[in-house]
């Protein structure tokens, strides 16, 4: 679904992406895990096409990433934002709507009537009961979920999520998790994800990448990436890896200093 | 939708339609209502036979010639400034930005100023070159308050203002220094410059239309677009939109509009800040309702704000600028005190 060769990317001379290439197969969850700084966020904004590459290529569905128009590539692929949205004055339900901006003409129609689509998406995000909310009055679980519902409503084959739990208690991390895994597995829609929460990344991911200082580390099942010697020399700190008793996946402890 | 807009749209013809009938009444020579419906009814066309003559002449003079032109001067002119603000705050997503304090209108002001002070207002263009000449100087200074606003390649709401206002205090001084060039035509520039809609007739009438319903359509062709816009650029892009040219052409358009305005009735501040931020309380964020009711509302706001300009000291006139300016300013106090708290929550 998304293939990506020899990525380079630099800011005035400072390079800060080197030799990236990995393949994602459709109805992957794909991970990318990383330090502060080792270039997770610029991989994300290259592959959402908002800022171009320096050298390499991205494929999106057989199809390099540079041929998309915007509303092409919008159909494709929709973007989850770690910051979340504003609060405005919209409605929940009209933020949704927003979401088939790339599918309607210059009038704002469609051929096909999209509210059973919206129904759904709503139902499964639990949003249907603040339908008539607007954000401002909105949690930030619940505005994430909106902002998720918006990128659902896109109907998009690939789903990138950027961070997406980072404002989040963890009783809403795990609820927006599971969601977009019952989507995924429902619609065979291709998940990356920029994660920096590791126990998360392994619980949710097929395969995850880890990038150090813009480099490449590997790819590979959570068992492989999430090693201690591991996440040492990268991370800087050591944990203690251990398996989750329910879910068979390694989960890492951290050890304070003393 | 279809439903909202009937709603408010009907509401909102209504007060504008009412508004002008009570406006042209009143005056030094006070009209009654109805007379003023069936002289205004009798110019319709095939209407003429219906409606006998039933007032005397000087009432027909009076409202032909000098209130309706004025009045509907006023309500294109409110219309222009109050949809260019509406641009404005949609596309740099700042509730105070409006064509005064982001400095255009001063900057329009100057190429027009330039213009009075050497007698060109008619040269190469006739009735058009005021107007070409206000929007590339407004676009002039449009650019450069967003240079100086721009910091690490980021617009800051307050940064923005900040820039709006030292420009224009610049452009300002370079407008009076012109004023103090010449003797001679000092009276024009400065009631011009305080904004005043008085003896305008219906030749500026007419330049105004095209500008202000081109503008509306660009405007409500990106309806959607803005939308996405309130909920971020990124996220916006995310959606398909183009970013830069959808700024680019709504910038564009609003500076277009200001200057339009400002070429024909001066400098007329805080009707782009009152009108939309009122008109968002009524009909909420959604532009593809909230521009046309812009419209209207604008043009309801400064047809009431002339008609006190021409009535509370009558028989002299107070410029609309001054009206509206104290108005406005009030207001962009309070917006700015609301937006601090939120700040800080």
């Amino acid at each position: 679904m998304i293939e990506v060769r020899g990525l380079q990317k630099s800011y005035q001379d400072v390079p800060v992406l080197r030799e990236i290439g990995f393949t994602v197969q459709r109805g992957d969850f794909f991970g990318i895990i990383g330090p502060n700084g080792s270039g997770k966020s610029t991989l994300l904004k290259m592959l959402s096409g908002v800022i171009a590459v320096d050298a390499g290529e991205i494929t999106l569905a057989g199809k390099p990433l540079g041929r998309y128009t915007r509303k092409e590539l919008a159909r494709v692929l929709a973007v989850l934002e770690q910051e979340g949205l504003p609060p405005v004055g919209f409605r929940v339900r009209e933020v949704l709507e927003m979401g088939r901006f790339p599918y309607q003409n210059w009038l704002g129609e469609e051929k096909t009537d999209v509210g059973p689509l919206i129904d759904e998406i709503m139902q499964l995000l639990r949003l249907t009961p603040l339908a008539d909310r607007t954000l401002d009055q909105l949690s930030g679980g619940e505005k994430q979920r909106v902002a998720l519902g918006k990128a659902l409503v896109q109907k998009p084959q690939v789903l990138l999520l950027d961070e997406p739990t980072t404002y989040l208690d963890i009783g809403y991390q795990i609820q927006l998790m599971d969601i977009v895994r019952t989507w995924q597995k429902t619609t065979q829609v291709t998940v990356v994800a920029v994660l920096h929460d590791l126990n998360l990344a392994s619980l949710y991911c097929d395969r995850i990448l880890m990038l150090h200082k813009g480099e490449q580390i590997g790819v590979g099942t959570p068992q492989d990436m999430l090693q201690s010697d591991r996440i040492e020399s990268v991370y800087g700190t050591r944990p203690i890896v251990m398996e989750h008793p329910v879910h068979r996946l390694p989960q890492i402890m951290l050890q304070s200093g003393s | 939708m279809k439903k909202q807009w009937l709603l408010w749209g009907g509401a909102g013809s209504l007060v504008l339609l009412v508004s002008v009938v009570v406006s042209i009444s009143l005056g030094a020579a006070s009209l009654p209502l109805s007379q003023v419906w069936l002289i205004l009814l009798h110019q319709l066309p095939g209407m003429s036979e219906w409606i006998p003559v039933t007032w005397p002449e000087s009432s027909e003079q009076i409202v032909m010639k000098v209130r309706f032109p004025r009045v509907v001067l006023a309500i294109l002119i409110g219309a222009c400034l109050s949809l260019a603000g509406a641009g404005f705050q949609g596309v740099l997503r700042n509730p105070l930005a409006d064509p005064f304090t982001m400095g255009v209108a001063s900057g329009a002001a100057v190429g027009a100023a330039f213009l009075i002070l050497f007698g060109l207002q008619f040269a190469l263009l006739g009735e058009w070159s005021t107007p070409v000449v206000a929007f590339l100087t407004g676009l002039v200074s449009l650019w450069i308050v967003l240079a100086l606003a721009k910091t690490q390649g980021k617009l800051q709401t307050e940064t923005l203002i900040l820039s709006g206002v030292v420009i224009q205090a610049f452009l300002g001084s370079l407008v009076s220094f012109m004023v103090s060039l010449s003797d001679q035509t000092v009276n024009e520039i400065v009631f011009w410059l305080m904004g005043s809609l008085s003896f305008r007739g219906w030749a500026f009438t007419y330049v105004l239309v095209p500008y202000l319903l081109i503008g509306m359509l660009v405007l409500l062709s990106y309806a959607r677009s803005l939308n996405l816009f309130a909920l971020g650029e990124r996220q916006a892009a995310h959606l398909g939109v183009h970013v830069d040219k959808t700024k680019f052409v709504i910038l564009l358009v609003s500076t277009l509009l200001t200057a339009a305005a400002v070429s024909i009735a001066g400098v007329i501040g805080f009707v782009g800040l009152v009108v939309p931020h009122l008109v968002r309380l009524m009909v909420g964020p959604d532009y593809r309702i909230l521009l046309p009711m812009a419209t209207i509302c604008g043009g309801v706001y400064v047809l009431w704000a002339d008609t006190l300009a021409r009535m509370l000291l009558a028989p002299t006139e107070i410029p609309l600028g001054v009206v509206t300016a104290f108005l406005g300013a009030p207001f962009f106090a309070y917006l700015l005190k609301q937006k601090k708290q939120i700040g800080r929550r």
